[in-house]
């Protein structure tokens, strides 16, 4: 059986699982839970000054719903912790002491004053956590007030709070981004100037989740009106991998400790994001979803993955893909594909026809011999992958490798040489190269 | 005593509360969650297999895409602008040979989308809202009389009535809607859903009703052609077919189809009288229907015994395994010879055994026996009666009225649909569709 544990910073825990800084780990009762459900750790729900901050006392949630009410995509106006902090300090110190070989990270949101930083973070340390995450990505209400993602959108605002925590405390720093930027290396370059030992990301995205269509109120509404809140949940997984991605592959950042947040449901999801250079995962809108026993599937489906692929640690494949990903200039232009559908298992929806015929390039039949029967049309197929993106059989639709031959569609024989933009002589700028 | 066992012919064999389940909705409707999940299992397919099996080609996809976007009354106009009996159908379509046969669905985990429950569901959130989504196009003056208020005939007048012509609407029975209010298992539309429905079709005006104008006998075909622009003929089958054996007098000898309507107007079941054994003869829907129905009432022992074998029997295998579930006893390859009497009342029914002959004709064996009965269910099919078409020169097909692919009959100004005309496939929808071409063909030759 594969090895789960994990070594984050230093900070150890039983698995990459932890729960991400949000309700579900605001009080010590919910933290007790979750560690008697399995969770490896937990970033504590972010503190802040005295006086504690105040929840409106409507609705805090909003949801996206697919097929059957299958959560898609969840966004929320909840603040950061709306206790005292003396109060959230004695329950962290008790749980810690309870729950040694759990991982404890505490967020923080103070001021964007060198003084309350250095004021609270005596009183973390304190408590025996095991580090702190600045939380510099809440898109909404503290940025109003000059916190959270105000302060992770300026890269130099993010090196001179990191530079202070690192200057007043001997425990770790994690950075938490805010997606709600342009350029992802930007703020995570700023926190590794200032001596953040790690990143974490995504902190939610700015988003209206819909609108009440009787009273015209965007969701989720107070009293008639509504703000905008912090997207997550599944839907955002893809940005998320993205923005992962980007800083682990950027040369300036790269060997960053990152802990991966967005939308991580299950073990696979999880595996992504650590392929993508993540080294442990944290997770919100799954729990508050399920509940905390979905950490059971994440454990076992992490660790039969890596009993199948030989891995016995964490170690072994976190980063694997990274070396993947590359800007499209790279991308092979000799790489040919057609799409191949298997007749045994088409149900004969005619999605794949339809959509390729009014959207794409006619490539996929309707008839044959006057009956149903989708087909691909070689010499109009451009390997897109929209038929088998549709396609309600998984695995019935595959994009096949052309090796030999001619490209059908092209004209050209296939060339497994590898080509790309740079070189292209349509490229003006590799024209002007080689001039 | 239990009234199961008494014998002979009797009212109240069961409890009230008996009654009340054994005729209650057999496929009670979805809820708005179940049609829901149940909407989003649909692929949208391209050219959707469901939509070319429906006989009135409703755009299946489109209305459970309405379904699911919270929009059912939208869903309704959809399946109505097809078809404007689409209540009915939702209720009584072999959904299993037509729609639901071809759900790609059942390619992947042979598990159709139920259509015809979503279909149920989107028509009764409309009919139930009352909102009247049709209206007239502009008067055109023009007159058509429509005789007979079943499926055909209703489809036929509400769409001439769509299209401005003024249409009167003649009806033998008391009550319109033909087999829907008159035919049919009471469990498969219970609550008056028949006069609801015929209540919304009317709803768009422009349709005068004639009830108890029985053609042939109080209006004459040549009368109505005179004074009309256009007549259209959805008069169904006036007579049975009969059995042509001994004792088919008896006292206890019935038409399924007459004890199916008295069934059907009668609110209070303990009033119907049953007996105990019961022979029903015939494998069709009817038979089907009659069975069931009696053995619900509190029969003890129903047999529908058929000539031929299973692959020959009309009733759907949905309705075969009903029967079969509702302890109906199913007994094939066996016909009737006589029927047996004792003081001018049924007592019994024998049967000899068939083997398959050539040409799929049977042959007996020569080999008999008898099943006891003290009521005997005739379901061999019924007939179209011609005469009351009179000398007006329609011509027939077989035993029925010839019509082309308009539905246009022999005779200029005269059009046909529904059961009475020949080749059709004695089903609702199918029905409903021949009222709703003739209304188009009737329409183009008025505006022509």
């Amino acid at each position: 059986m594969a090895d789960l544990r994990s070594e984050f910073l230093g900070i150890k825990s039983p698995n990459p699982f932890w729960l991400a800084s949000a309700p579900p780990t605001d009080r010590e009762v919910n933290v007790t839970r979750a560690f008697k459900a399995g969770w490896g750790g937990v970033v504590w729900k972010t503190l802040g000054e005295d006086p504690h901050i105040v929840n409106v006392n409507g609705p805090r949630y909003g949801a996206i719903h697919g097929p059957d009410r299958q959560l898609i995509g969840f966004n929320n106006i909840e603040l950061i912790t709306d206790r005292p902090l003396d109060v959230n300090l004695r329950e962290i110190k008790a749980v810690k002491k309870a729950w040694p070989d759990r991982a404890i990270v505490v967020s923080l949101m103070v001021p964007c004053e060198e003084k309350s930083w250095k004021a609270i973070l005596p009183l973390v340390e304190e408590t025996g956590a095991d580090g702190i995450e600045l939380n510099f990505g809440c898109p909404h209400g503290m940025s109003e007030r000059g916190m959270g993602s105000a302060v992770g959108q300026v890269p130099e605002y993010v090196e001179m709070v990191a530079r202070w925590c690192k200057q007043h405390t001997r425990m770790p720093v994690i950075v938490k981004l805010t997606p709600n930027i342009s350029d992802i290396r930007q703020p995570a370059r700023a926190a590794k100037a200032g001596g953040a030992d790690a990143v974490s990301l995504i902190n939610t995205i700015n988003s209206i989740m819909g609108v009440d269509l009787d009273t015209m109120a965007p969701n989720p509404p107070t009293d008639g009106k509504g703000t905008h809140g912090g997207y997550c949940g599944p839907a955002v997984k893809p940005i998320a991998l993205n923005m992962v991605a980007e800083i682990a592959r950027d040369p300036e950042t790269a060997g960053l400790p990152i802990s991966a947040i967005g939308g991580i449901t299950t073990w696979r999801d999880a595996v992504d994001f650590m392929a993508l250079g993540a080294s442990n995962v944290q997770v919100c809108t799954a729990a508050m979803t399920y509940g905390f026993k979905i950490v059971e599937d994440m454990i076992e489906g992490l660790s039969a993955f890596m009993d199948e692929k030989g891995y016995s640690g964490i170690g072994d494949f976190v980063g694997a893909a990274v070396p993947n990903v590359t800007d499209w200039q790279y991308l092979n232009l000799n790489y040919v594909v057609k799409a191949r559908i298997d007749q045994e298992l088409c149900i004969k929806c005619g999605r794949c026809h339809i959509v390729c015929e009014d959207t794409s390039h006619q490539a996929i039949t309707e008839v044959k011999n006057g009956v149903r029967y989708f087909d691909v049309k070689d010499e109009e197929c451009v390997g897109c992958n929209l038929c088998a993106s549709v396609c309600p059989v998984e695995g019935c639709i595959e994009m096949v490798q052309q090796t030999s031959g001619t490209d059908a569609r092209t004209g050209k024989p296939i060339d497994n040489s590898y080509a790309n933009w740079t070189t292209h002589p349509n490229n003006p700028q590799a024209a002007s190269a080689a001039e | 005593m239990d009234k199961h066992r008494v014998s002979g012919v009797v009212a109240g064999r069961l409890t009230a509360r008996e009654y009340q389940d054994n005729f209650a909705d057999i496929h009670p409707p979805l809820s708005a969650h179940e049609a829901l999940v149940e909407a989003q299992r649909c692929y949208f397919c391209h050219d959707a297999p469901c939509m070319n099996a429906c006989p009135t080609k409703i755009d299946v996809p489109l209305f459970i895409r309405q379904i699911a976007t919270a929009n059912p009354k939208g869903a309704a106009l959809t399946i109505f602008k097809q078809n404007i009996v689409g209540g009915m159908c939702a209720r009584v379509c072999p959904t299993e040979t037509l729609c639901e046969e071809v759900c790609v669905r059942n390619e992947a985990e042979e598990k159709p989308v139920r259509i015809g429950l979503l279909q149920r569901y989107a028509t009764d959130a409309l009919i139930e809202s009352g909102e009247q989504k049709f209206a007239r196009a502009a008067a055109t003056g023009r007159q058509v009389a429509v005789v007979g208020a079943g499926p055909a005939g209703l489809a036929c007048a509400h769409r001439l009535s769509m299209y401005g012509h003024d249409v009167t609407l003649f009806e033998a029975k008391d009550k319109l809607g033909g087999l829907n209010e008159y035919g049919l298992a009471a469990y498969k539309t219970p609550d008056d859903f028949a006069q609801r429905e015929i209540e919304y079709i009317l709803g768009i005006g422009g349709i005068e009703v004639r009830s108890g104008a029985r053609l042939g006998e109080n209006v004459s075909l040549d009368d109505l052609a005179k004074g009309h622009d256009a007549v259209f003929l959805g008069l169904g089958m006036g007579g049975v077919n009969a059995l042509g054996i001994e004792g088919e007098d008896l006292d206890g000898v019935v038409d399924a189809i007459d004890y199916i309507a008295e069934l059907r107007q009668t609110p209070d079941k303990s009033r119907l009288p049953v007996g105990r054994r019961i022979v029903v003869i015939g494998g069709g829907m009817t038979a089907v229907d009659i069975a069931v129905q009696t053995k619900r009432l509190g029969a003890e022992e129903v047999a529908m015994v058929y000539r031929r074998g299973a692959e020959q029997l009309k009733a759907s295998g949905y309705e075969q395994e009903l029967a079969q579930t509702s302890g109906v006893q199913i007994r094939l390859w066996s016909a009737p010879v006589r029927i047996l009497g004792e003081g001018g009342k049924v007592a019994g029914v024998e049967f000899e055994y068939q083997s398959a002959g050539n040409g799929g004709g049977t042959g007996g064996t020569g080999e008999s026996f008898v099943l006891p009965a003290d009521q005997v269910f005739k379901a061999i099919g019924q007939k179209f009666l011609p005469a009351c078409v009179g000398e007006s020169g329609v011509a027939l097909k077989g035993s029925r009225i010839a019509v082309d692919e308009e539905r246009r009959t022999s005779v200029a100004k005269i059009w046909a649909g529904g059961d009475c005309v020949a080749g059709g496939e004695d089903l609702t929808v199918a029905s409903v569709e021949d009222g709703k071409l003739a209304a188009e063909s009737i329409h183009r030759s008025l505006t022509a």
